[in-house]
This record gives structure tokens, C-alpha cells and sequence, in this order.
């Protein structure tokens, strides 16, 4: 085993903000250099040659083919920091960090970021298959006839732009109505999942107003708090919306599910020596991390539920048990998402999560979701809530993604 | 820019208003930038430290004329002139250190007359005068304080855009201890600094720092320390952040978390460090120490600190509840001194380093008190009051502790002021103009400069001789 360490050293995000509010007009480009900017001014980094940036984007423009690499060049970071995208829908961000940690264990980096954004509000927009195809056959073509003639069989309707689709290619189904068979399969009641919803709010807001994000956040363009949080909101309150999700009978509301959302976050890493060196604070060691993926395709394994593969075979690599942890973070695709994992995880035998350690400072439901961006600012705020707990602490993370997957890692407080 | 506004600073509204007096102000010389002229030196009887320094400085210095009788000619009326200068001077500095009854002083009027009106643009007249309190003798401590009228005078009859200040100089103060002073007031830095008068003793014992180099643009006192600059995100605060790092400082910048994206950008562009503060919490001082040891490693140390922030909550009294008192006074005086008491720990990491530089900032509003400015002016003369303290408390140890006194400042803050009432305050000082950010900040790294270390419990304005509070 190698005895090199990757720690957290620190994070950085922008407030995270409603798609089409106030970073309506900002890129992913935009948003990823002014994560970036942040964190380099928070450890005076300005003009400091790094081993590589990682992240990446869901929603992505195919101008954006090197999205993490231009952020960088248009950062205060030298120009001759390698960086390189990576994608895993809504497990981008846990997933760079585990991709930039893999290499400073193996002794190719030393110091590095790792990222995610998004930005609901410029999602690439694309033509239809057969306008597409009509385009791409006039620009071969070498007489304006021809080039005509490419264009001659469409129809109107062929030129109306297709929406980014949130659809899972192989069911049909969007995040929330393949959720609403999970919500009713373990049967997840409307008053659990308002009540999960509302206690994000409530610990974020408090994080808020404790300044747990000082050292976390930097504003941008004008927004200095995530504009998703309802600091006042109620069960009650939440218990007035109605169900978008599920039918007639459905739990699922647009209070207990994940709003579109703007925003980018990145997180610091180092070799441990390295850091101890330059006096960076440690404030966890990435322990270790699993991917796993479910055949959803055949409807009887559920979309989000990925967690319940990856977790035990993590657990059981370690030697940990869910009671191990201080600290226990799922990704709250949904309100439904995270019950129907910790249903799971206790019919599966691996345990049962203590709602006390459960998403202690809010999670993706107050503070929204800019789904490659979700993996940044959990690391981020784990590695400081571990530090802040002391040496041996450890974290579990578990982010669910599209395609039946899931990234869960351990972090540890040294 | 209101209607009035735009026609005053149309071409023909210039015109009118010269005519009505209002002339267009001197563009003042800024920077590190020596006079143009030659630099006069009146060596008067009993002087000398002024020779040394500016031979220290690396400045050639020549001879003034003097308005004696036999010296004159008369002009085409008949009437006898002073003698006349053919290149004009770019500085006259008058070492009266040595003077000490009133009969003498009459050598001063002799090398004052002739620059009066011939003194180049942005000149500079700088006294050395004995500290009244340090001289024995009935007549030599009112002959001390005559000075001080006389360079005031000096400094309101003087024309484009030259300054007059005066220098009260401790026994046993030699050319490293005023060597740092007389270079910031021959250059450009001391533009908008005029009818000033301070102290300056023998550095402290344990002062290591460097005598002051040669005046000129290439100097870089601060390269390789750490200053830390609150309120570093915009207007002066980031111009106090440019001018630190234009002569070499590793900034910190400091400023509120909702301040952060152009905290960053200021930080970042000066290959600084930025620190998301609420400078009001109780563990400031002990947040910004872990910041710079964070960025910087567990062996640096603070230069210096520069407390910037500041807000004002403008009210009539008679309008002022608990509230806007309490935020003022403790962003602007509260917690600077919170923030000192942490940092001179000097087992703390991060901490101030052994002969570190404190500066605040008072306000002339606080010198003269202000019409709806009670909470304001109250934290700003206790800023004065505060630093006085500090540089008592730690008499001990090498550090010092001052501050400057803005007077009217061109920043996003000023500009809100309505036209008429803003042209007032701008043009009632003896350069008839606001000073720029930048003012403030060269005299704050001037205080801090590492040769620095004899001017300490003073209190500077930076308000080109306003005559409110003078």
C-alpha cells in the first residue's frame, strides 16, 4: 500500500442560485473560473503553477469540449496548470475529487483541484436529428445546388430546437417519475419526505448564520447566500404544494425534490506531507471510494438507488459500519431518494443511518442542486465538519446519478 | 452627474468658472516621483540633520538665495524684489533645528520669500524644527512653537499644487530616523499631505529594520513582508492592497464574506491572499493570525496590519438610536483594538512580527467633529486616541502604531454627496481638490515603511490642508 495521503485542504463555491435568477447569463465557463478565482485568492494562489484541475460539467456545451482547462486559463492560477474534464452526471464532482486523490496517492500529483458545474440556466440547446443531418450535409457540399438539395426534403417542423432531456435514455421515465416508482415501492410517506425537506433548510440556514460558510463560499455576481434556501419554511408550509411527481396519489412535490440550479464548486487537494509542509490545513484524508450501478432498464431495481450496492462494499473494505460515522451525507436528489437509500440499507441488513449525523448542515434540497457541481460542496463542507471534530473522524458521502449509478466515498479527519 | 455638474465640466462651464475664481485645480505629482528643480537646503545655525539625511538619500541639494536687502533689484515700477530664482526649485527644506530665538527667525522669512512664488509645481517647503517639548528655555519653546504658524502660512499662500509640513524632531534623532520621512515628503507620495506637522524620535532599541534607501521610483520596502489590509475590496482599501504591493508587500486582504467575489478579484490581481472576515467577531484577530500562517507557513509574521474598514450610519443625533451607534463604533474603533490586543501576542503564529507597523484610520471628521456623524467622528477620534495608547503600551518593543486622518477623498462614498455641497468640501483645502485613494494609501505604507520605525503615536491628515479642524 502506498503511504502517500490526499487530504482536503479546503473548498470553494459560488452561492449556489435558482436556474434562470441572477447567474441566468453566466456560463458554466464563467461559473467554474469564479469557483476557481475564490479558492485561489483564499490560499494565495495567484500565479501558481498546480499538478492538474479535474471537473466537469452535466449539462455542457459542445463548445465547452474543454471546459476545466479554459476556466483555467481564464483563472489567476499560471496558465501551465494541466487540467482535464471528467463526467458522472450528478457524481461528477465526488468523482474528480476521487480521480484527483488516485493520482496524488500514486505519487503523480501533489497539489491539485477537483470540480464541478453546472448551470441549468445555459443548457446547450440542440436541432432536431433531421435538420442536424441536413447541416451537416450542406456544409459537405461543393455546389450551391447541392447544397440546396441538403436542405430540400426538411419539413417545419424539423427545425424546432429539442430541449435538453432529463430522461433516462432506456425507460423514458425523468429523475422524478422513475423516483415516484422508488417513493411508492418502499412506500415513503408525503409527511416523511416534508420533513426531511424542511430540516435541509433549517441546517443550512443555521449553517449560514454560524459563518460555516465563510471559508467556504465566495460570492458572485451580487448573490452572497444560496437562493434556493427558505430559512422559514415548515412541514406545514411544504405540506400546502402540490405533488408534480407520481399521479393523482404522488408524495413527491416541488418542495421535496430538487430545484433546477446554477452554480460550480471546487475543493482543494494535496499529498499530506505537502500540506503539513506549506502549513495548509488538513482536514481529511480521502479513505476510500466505490462506484456501483443498478439495471434499472428491467424496472425492478430502482433508478437512485445505487447507493445500496456501493455502500456495503465499501463498509466492508474498511471494516466500518454505518454507526462508525460522525458524520453521513446523501445527495438529496429527492427527499424520497435519500429515505427510500436508508430504507434500503436496513432491509439489505448493512444498517441503519443515525438521522442525527444525517446531512447535519442542509443538503442538495435547501441548497439546490448544480448536479456536477453537488460533489464539490459536500467534500468541502464533510472535510470541514470532520476537522472541526477532531482527528479519527469519518464521513460516508453517497451521491446518486442517472444511469442507475451511484459514488460514495469515505472521508477521515487526521 | 447632475445638471449643474455637467455644466460646470462642460468646456464653456470651465471657462465661466474660472472666471468666478474657481479655477481648474493643479494636477497634483504623484508616486514615487522626486521634484522637478533642484532640491534647496537651508542649513541654518545649529542644523545638520537634514544635510545627512538627504546626502543619505543620494540627493544632491543646492544653495537658496536669501531676501537681503543687498540681494534685491528693483522690478520695472521701482519696487525692490527678492532675489529671483532662474530654474525653479523644486523643494526648499529648512533645517531650523537649531534655532532658538525669535531674532533667528528672520532667517527663515530670508529662504522662504524667494520660493514663495517660484517654487516648481507640486513643490515641496519642509521645516525641521526642534520638538518645542524637548528644547530648554522659555524662548526657545515659543520660537519652536512659531513654527508651526509660520509653515501652516507657508502652506496656504503656496500655489500649483505645492505643500507645505513641518517635522518636530526629538534630541538624538540622526538621518536613518528622518530619512524615510523626508523622501515621502520630496516625492509624489505626499500629494494631497500639506500645513501637517509631526514627530519624529530615535528609532527603538531592537529596530531592525534597514535605513531607508535612496528616494526614487525603484524603491521596494516591503518586498518579502506580509501586510494585511482590511477592508481590501474596493476604493480605498484596494487601493491601500495596490500601493503596498507596488513596493513589494505580500497582501492579505481582508474584507466582509459578502465582499468576497471582489475581495478575490483585488486579491488575486495583486497575487495576494483574500480572508472572508467579519472583523467585528470576537476571534478577528486570532482568524486572521491562522489565515496568514495558512497561506504564508507557521513561521510568518505580520509587517504590518492596516485597519481599513470602516462604515459610517449618518444621523442628526437627535435621530441616533443603539443600534447605528453600536455598529459604528464597534466596526471603526472596537474591533481594531480587539484585533491589536490578539496580534501583539508574540507566541502567536501569525501574529505581528517583532517590529511590526500598526495603522489605523481617523477621519478629519473626527478631528472636528461633523454634522450627522456623532457615532462616526466619535470612533474616529478614538481611533487617534487609541493609537496614541498603543504606541505608549508598547513603548517596550519596536513596534509602532499611527494613523492617517482623511480629509475629503474621491471614492464611491464622496461622489453620492450632492454636486454643490461635494464642490464645497472638495475645494475648501489649500490644493483645491479632493485627494484620491491613493493618497491615503501612500501615506499609510509610509508609515509602515521599515525606516519608519521613529515616527510613532502620530497621527497624520491626508486632506491637502483643509481648514476644517486645522
Amino acid at each position: 500500500m502506498s503511504t502517500r495521503q490526499a487530504v482536503i485542504v479546503g473548498g470553494n463555491r459560488t452561492p449556489f442560485v435558482k436556474a434562470g435568477g441572477a447567474y441566468a447569463q453566466a456560463s458554466g465557463h464563467d461559473l467554474l473560473t469564479a469557483a476557481l478565482d475564490g479558492l485561489v485568492a483564499r490560499f494565495g494562489l495567484a500565479g501558481e503553477r498546480l499538478d492538474e484541475v479535474v471537473a466537469g460539467a452535466v449539462l455542457k456545451h459542445t463548445r465547452d469540449f474543454n471546459l476545466t482547462r479554459e476556466a483555467v486559463l481564464g483563472s489567476a492560477l499560471d496558465p501551465h496548470t494541466p487540467a482535464c474534464d471528467l463526467q458522472q452526471a450528478c457524481g461528477t464532482g465526488l468523482e474528480a475529487v476521487i480521480y484527483l486523490a488516485n493520482k496524488i496517492r500514486l505519487g503523480q500529483a501533489a497539489v491539485g483541484i477537483a470540480g464541478g458545474v453546472d448551470s441549468a440556466s445555459d443548457a446547450p440547446i440542440v436541432v432536431g436529428e433531421r435538420w442536424r443531418r441536413a447541416l451537416l450535409a450542406a456544409s459537405r457540399a461543393r455546389k450551391p445546388l447541392q447544397r440546396a438539395a441538403a436542405f430540400a426534403a426538411l419539413r417545419p417542423r424539423d427545425l424546432a430546437p429539442v430541449p435538453p432531456g432529463v430522461v433516462e435514455p432506456r425507460t423514458g421515465l425523468t429523475m422524478g417519475e422513475s423516483q415516484a416508482l422508488t417513493t411508492r415501492r418502499w412506500g415513503i410517506t408525503r409527511e416523511a419526505q416534508d420533513e426531511l425537506a424542511a430540516a435541509s433548510h433549517h441546517h443550512l440556514a443555521r449553517a449560514w448564520n454560524e459563518g460555516f460558510f465563510d471559508d467556504l463560499v465566495t460570492p458572485y455576481l451580487g448573490v452572497a447566500r444560496d437562493t434556493v434556501l427558505r430559512p422559514d419554511t415548515s412541514v406545514e408550509a411544504l405540506a400546502k404544494l402540490t405533488p408534480v411527481f407520481g399521479g393523482a396519489e404522488g408524495t413527491m412535490t416541488a418542495g421535496n425534490s430538487t430545484a433546477l440550479t446554477d452554480g460550480a464548486s471546487v475543493v482543494l487537494l494535496a499529498e499530506e506531507s505537502t500540506a503539513r509542509a506549506r502549513n495548509w490545513p488538513v482536514l481529511a484524508r480521502v479513505v476510500d471510494a466505490q462506484v456501483a450501478a443498478v439495471d434499472h432498464t428491467t424496472g425492478e431495481e430502482d433508478l437512485l438507488l445505487a447507493g445500496r450496492r456501493a455502500i456495503p462494499v465499501l463498509l466492508a473494505r474498511n471494516g466500518w459500519a454505518l454507526g462508525d460515522f460522525a458524520f453521513i451525507e446523501i445527495h438529496e436528489a429527492f427527499a424520497a431518494t435519500v429515505l427510500a437509500t436508508i430504507a434500503a440499507l436496513e432491509a439489505d441488513g448493512v444498517g441503519t443511518v443515525d438521522r442525527a449525523k444525517l446531512n447535519v448542515n442542509g443538503s442538495s434540497l435547501a441548497a439546490g442542486h448544480p448536479f456536477a457541481a453537488t460533489g464539490g460542496r459536500i467534500v468541502a463542507s464533510l472535510a470541514t465538519m470532520l476537522a472541526a471534530r477532531g482527528p479519527g473522524a469519518k464521513g460516508l458521502i453517497s451521491i446518486c446519478a442517472a444511469g442507475g449509478q451511484a459514488v460514495t466515498a469515505i472521508l477521515e479527519a487526521v | 452627474m447632475g445638471a449643474l455638474e455637467s455644466i460646470l465640466t462642460s468646456p464653456l462651464g470651465r471657462r465661466a468658472a474660472a472666471r468666478a475664481g474657481l479655477a481648474e485645480p493643479p494636477v497634483l505629482r504623484r508616486g514615487r516621483v522626486l521634484p522637478e528643480g533642484p532640491v534647496l537646503l537651508a542649513d541654518l545655525p545649529g542644523g545638520g540633520v537634514a544635510r545627512a539625511t538627504l546626502a543619505a538619500l543620494g540627493l544632491p541639494v543646492a544653495e537658496p538665495l536669501l531676501d537681503l536687502p543687498e540681494n534685491r533689484a528693483a522690478d520695472e515700477r521701482g519696487r525692490p524684489q527678492p532675489p529671483r530664482y532662474e530654474l525653479r526649485p523644486g523643494a526648499l527644506v529648512i533645517d531650523a533645528t537649531g534655532i532658538r530665538e525669535v531674532a533667528q527667525l528672520e532667517l527663515l522669512r530670508q529662504v522662504l520669500r524667494p520660493v514663495m512664488k517660484r517654487l516648481a509645481d507640486s513643490g515641496r517647503v519642509i521645516l525641521l524644527a526642534t520638538d518645542a517639548a524637548t528644547v530648554d528655555g522659555v524662548e526657545a519653546r515659543a520660537v519652536a512653537q512659531a513654527m508651526d504658524g509660520l509653515m501652516r502660512t507657508v502652506g496656504k499662500e503656496l500655489r500649483g499644487g505645492a505643500t507645505a509640513n513641518l517635522l518636530w524632531l526629538a534630541g538624538g534623532v540622526g538621518a536613518d530616523d528622518v530619512g524615510s520621512t523626508l523622501a515621502f515628503l520630496l516625492e509624489g507620495r505626499s500629494a494631497f499631505v500639506s500645513g501637517q506637522a509631526w514627530r519624529i524620535r530615535p528609532r527603538k532599541p531592537g529596530d531592525r529594520a534597514a535605513p531607508s534607501g535612496p528616494a526614487g521610483a525603484s524603491a521596494r520596502p516591503f518586498e518579502g513582508r506580509i501586510v494585511v489590509v482590511t477592508g481590501a475590496a474596493r476604493g480605498i482599501g484596494a487601493a491601500i492592497a495596490r500601493t503596498f504591493r507596488r513596493d513589494g508587500a505580500e497582501i492579505v486582504a481582508v474584507d466582509m464574506p459578502a465582499a468576497g467575489e471582489s475581495l478575490a478579484a483585488v486579491a488575486n490581481g495583486l497575487r495576494g491572499s483574500a480572508l472572508q472576515l467579519d472583523i467585528t467577531v470576537p476571534d478577528a484577530g486570532a482568524r486572521i493570525a491562522a489565515h496568514v500562517a495558512r497561506v504564508h507557513g507557521s513561521d510568518a509574521k505580520i509587517w504590518a496590519i492596516v485597519h481599513n474598514a470602516g462604515i459610517t450610519r449618518d444621523t442628526m443625533l437627535a435621530n441616533l438610536d443603539e443600534r447605528r451607534w453600536a455598529s459604528v463604533l464597534d466596526v471603526n474603533l472596537a474591533a481594531e483594538m480587539r484585533i491589536n490586543a490578539t496580534l501583539v501576542d508574540a507566541a502567536l503564529a501569525g501574529g505581528l512580527a517583532e517590529n511590526a507597523r500598526i495603522v489605523g484610520i481617523a477621519s478629519t471628521s473626527g478631528w472636528a467633529g461633523n454634522k450627522g456623524q456623532a457615532n462616526y467622528a466619535a470612533s474616529k477620534a478614538g481611533v487617534m486616541g487609541l493609537v496614541r495608547a498603543e504606541a505608549d503600551a508598547l513603548a517596550g518593543r519596536p513596534i509602532t502604531a499611527n494613523a492617517v486622518a482623511p480629509g475629503f477623498i474621491e471614492t464611491d462614498m464622496t461622489a453620492a454627496i450632492p454636486f454643490v455641497q461635494r464642490e464645497i468640501f472638495r475645494r475648501t483645502n489649500s490644493l483645491a481638490q479632493g485627494g484620491q485613494p491613493v493618497d491615503v494609501a501612500e501615506t499609510l505604507a509610509y508609515l509602515c515603511d521599515p525606516a519608519s520605525g521613529g515616527v510613532d503615536g502620530q497621527v497624520i491628515r491626508v486632506c491637502g490642508q483643509n481648514i476644517i479642524g486645522a
